[in-house]
């Protein structure tokens, strides 16, 4: 059926004048360090990386496709399952996206809430990417240190919507569940004991010779190379880039909220651990000025046809029980048109572009992830530099399989 | 400024001293067949012939990082049923613009811009892989999500959800 033929793998052109000394060494995808089911096909001169190929769809699931079978409020499930790490980023973005389709206005407390809780999810993939970066440099401590913090934000997570990983929270016009009545406090006494333990951390990591070692200048990009290759993210601000879409491009209402966008020179591996451990502070922050500020008022648009009606109204109104049902069975119609939303997620710019044709089901959802672009850099962060510093910097994008796959 | 703009000259019309449009009208006037501004969103439809002049010019106005390459499939309402869609932000306007390319069900072909910004390697690939479209010129053109001995490309409409294919 296709029209063209694709060139394998191993009849792709080799580097000049390298062939004779050189050997290809698979990677993966079964391998601790790389974090799901990458698998890279490197070509090696003794130790010294010449090429290096990602392959990748190991993990690939056909969830654009299987989007284009849904109802609208249908897809939010299938969002929580790109990324096992940052579900209430992709289960905002879309929302977002089709709320500008909608031209769907969010309730301020609504906005805070998804702030609030974007960040803790922020918070949440870091810590996993600090302790599964520590540990693939071989410093294991740290691994049992972060875990302990991500648990109890995962207990936040399953107190305010009822799931750890797979949330689901946020919703298209709002929020699920109104929040239970001291969430507050729980968020507030994870996020007083946070910073020290971001020094902890720091204590165990930052000053110890073997983890500077295999970290300082390590995996260099430059500025200009991060940019042509679609590195976002804190890879992207490593390299000396001042761009950051929650301060630069606000969506959701943080316009609202002060906090300042780490950056490093170093266009190291280094540099990317600075800039995460600096990005967890300031996410710490964050929440606290939601939590200080936390309007009063609904979590829900103002808008029967699209929201689901509340469980109480819907056993004693009849419209809302109208509304519930019309919904279930037959969703509810976007106006035509495409959009594109794009969100700062823990490791770099998401976007969704959704693509209406008037009907209740997207015609098209594609979803752009800052771990499928990041991987195009890693060949000319690792060439020429030994094959264990590959982990090193595999860790350091933070790559997750499932967003790359989708 | 209007909430919607819908046609090439409406668009010239209200948005003419835009840095990308402007470069665009003055270097290629040709090049800018379509364009619209619908819920804060630019977008261009450019000549698939021209598109890799127009990527360049677009580049040089200020539009430095390609954040998004992919298509869609208007099969069987429209022909040319293949929809590419470019996206470009710009670090400096802090705003975003859509290039969009309309490609024939025969052959669809363009050609690649992978020489403006490297990191459509990817992207293209995947396009290719999921919709058959064909880069002309891109450095590796192999499918990227699918087994490398799949037939077929499944995010064309005419390629189903469930069942056989």
């Amino acid at each position: 059926m296709s029209q063209w033929t694709a060139t394998p793998i191993l009849e792709a052109p080799v580097a000049e004048g390298a062939k004779d000394q050189t050997m290809v060494l698979n990677m993966g995808p079964q391998h601790p360090s790389t974090h799901g089911v990458l698998r890279l096909v490197l070509e090696i001169d003794g130790e010294i990386v010449v090429r290096l190929y990602p392959e990748i769809g190991y993990l690939h699931t056909g969830i654009e496709k299987t989007c284009e079978a849904k109802f609208y409020h249908q897809v939010v499930p299938l969002t929580d399952r790109i990324d096992y790490l940052s579900p209430m980023h992709n289960n905002l973005c879309y929302c977002l996206a089709v709320e500008k389709l909608l031209e769907l206005p969010i309730p301020e407390k609504a906005q805070w809430m998804r702030v609030l809780l974007a960040e803790l999810t922020r918070l949440n993939s870091h810590l996993v990417w600090l302790g599964t970066h520590a540990m693939d440099i071989g410093a294991l401590t740290v691994f049992l240190y972060t875990f302990r913090e991500r648990e109890e934000i995962l207990r936040i997570f399953e107190y305010v919507a009822g799931q750890r990983m797979m949330t689901s929270y946020i919703r298209i016009g709002g929020l699920a569940l109104e929040p239970p009545v001291d969430f507050f406090d729980r968020v507030q006494g994870f996020i007083r004991t946070f910073p020290e333990k971001i020094d902890e951390y720091s204590n165990l990591l930052t000053g110890n010779p073997i983890f500077m070692n295999r970290l300082q200048n390590v995996g260099h990009l430059s500025a200009e190379d991060a940019i042509a290759l679609g590195v976002t993210g804190p890879p992207l601000r490593a390299s000396g880039v001042d761009f950051d879409l929650r301060r630069d491009m606000p969506y959701s209402g943080y316009e609202k909220f002060q906090f300042e966008v780490p950056v490093s020179q170093r266009c190291d591996v280094w540099g990317r651990y600075e800039v995460r451990l600096r990005e967890m502070r300031e996410s710490t922050k964050i929440i606290q000025q939601a939590l200080d500020g936390m309007p009063e008022g609904a979590i829900k648009a103002d808008a029967p046809k699209i929201v689901l009606p509340d469980r109480e109204k819907m056993k004693t109104q009849m419209e809302s029980l109208i509304h519930h049902f019309k919904i279930v069975t037959e969703g509810f119609t976007v106006p035509s048109g495409e959009v594109y939303q794009g969100i700062e997620s823990s490791r770099g710019q998401m976007g969704y572009y959704v693509v209406s044709d008037g009907t209740s089901k997207p015609y098209r959802v594609h979803m752009r992830n800052p771990s499928f672009a990041s991987l195009q850099a890693l060949e000319t962060m690792c060439r020429g530099r030994m094959l264990a510093d590959v982990v090193a910097v595999i860790g350091s994008i933070d790559v997750v399989l499932g967003e790359i796959d989708r | 400024m209007s909430a919607t703009l819908h046609g090439k000259d409406a668009v010239l019309a209200e948005m003419g001293q835009h840095p990308a449009i402007s470069a665009v009208v003055a270097k290629m006037p040709d090049a800018l067949t379509n364009a619209r501004w619908d819920r804060e969103e630019l977008t261009l439809t450019i000549a698939p012939e021209k598109l890799v002049p127009v990527a360049e010019l677009i580049r040089q106005s200020g539009y430095n990082f390609l954040e998004d390459v992919t298509a869609v499939d208007w099969f069987p309402a429209q022909e040319p049923r293949f929809q590419v869609s470019y996206h470009l932000l710009s670090h400096v306007r802090k705003e975003r613009i859509r290039l969009r390319v309309m490609l024939a069900g025969s052959r669809p072909e363009v050609e690649t811009i992978t020489g403006v910004w490297p990191s459509a390697n990817y992207y293209e690939r995947e396009v290719y892989d999921l919709f058959g479209v064909h880069f002309a010129g891109h450095p590796n053109l192999r499918r990227i999500l699918m087994p490398d001995d799949w037939t077929g490309h499944p995010l064309r409409k005419d390629y189903p959800v469930e069942g056989y294919r």
